[in-house]
């Protein structure tokens, strides 16, 4: 019972994905992908917890936190580079 | 311009230490679970990377005023002294040793050489990342 649960819930968090992967196709600005992007991490993230559940191993917990870590690290990039051009400064002006 | 991103500076530094002491966790406990000195390494690197995007290059090389090729160099001459001291001890190249010891805060630990051959990959590992980052985001 509780494993057709898990399952329901892998489909929908797999629709997320697909309704997030529409909008960074077809997303009229750049802010609208990096948003959609990390809404994809999450739901990803989401998804490995589910997964280990599934399979009853701890083996997949650290995959959770270094996701987060990448998502949350690769969207201040992309913000970074749309807000100032540059990503890595050289030495800031403040 | 001038943009005032308190909200970024504050939040990196806080999550700057929970990425490392995770990266830290994820070091040790290579042995026994998922993990080793390559994931380590790679997320010690994406901390620093953090900070790197947060502050600039200059800030966080006054910040950490670390030569990262020394760094490359003293995890190969790790890796590689692990390695070779089983061959001057008379045993096979890349013969591990390891034994349980009990410390005073840890109970029965098992010590094992490895971890220094591991150390040695993680040390390489964020040396090379940070040359690499740092030669190509730190444009004049």
């Amino acid at each position: 019972m509780i494993t057709l649960i898990l399952k329901v819930a892998l489909v929908f968090f797999a629709l997320t994905i697909v309704i997030s992967f529409y909008r960074v196709v077809k997303g009229p600005s750049m802010p609208d992908r990096i948003v959609a992007l990390d809404t994809i991490g999450v739901n990803l993230l989401s998804m490995v917890a589910i997964v280990s559940i599934v399979f009853e191993t701890k083996a997949y917990l650290e995959v959770i936190l270094i996701l987060g870590i990448l998502s949350f690290i690769g969207t201040i990039a992309f913000s970074k580079f749309l807000e100032r051009g540059v990503i890595i400064e050289h030495k800031s002006d403040r | 311009m001038k943009l005032n991103n308190v909200i970024l500076k504050t939040t990196t530094q806080v999550v700057f230490f929970m990425i490392f002491l995770f990266s830290i966790h994820i070091f040790f406990a290579g042995h026994f679970s998922p993990g080793g000195g390559f994931v380590g390494g790679l997320l010690t690197a994406s901390a620093l990377v953090l900070l790197l995007l947060t502050y600039d290059l200059k800030t966080v090389q006054q910040l950490l005023p670390i030569n990262y090729t020394t760094m490359t160099a003293i995890g190969l001459l790790l890796s590689l002294g692990t390695a070779a001291t089983s061959a001057f001890l008379g045993d096979a190249f890349f013969k591990h040793y390891f034994d349980h010891f009990t410390l005073p805060l840890f109970g029965d630990t098992e010590l094992h050489t490895a971890m220094l051959f591991d150390l040695g990959v993680y040390l390489v590992v964020v040396g090379v990342t940070m040359i690499i980052i740092q030669s190509i985001g730190g444009d004049e």
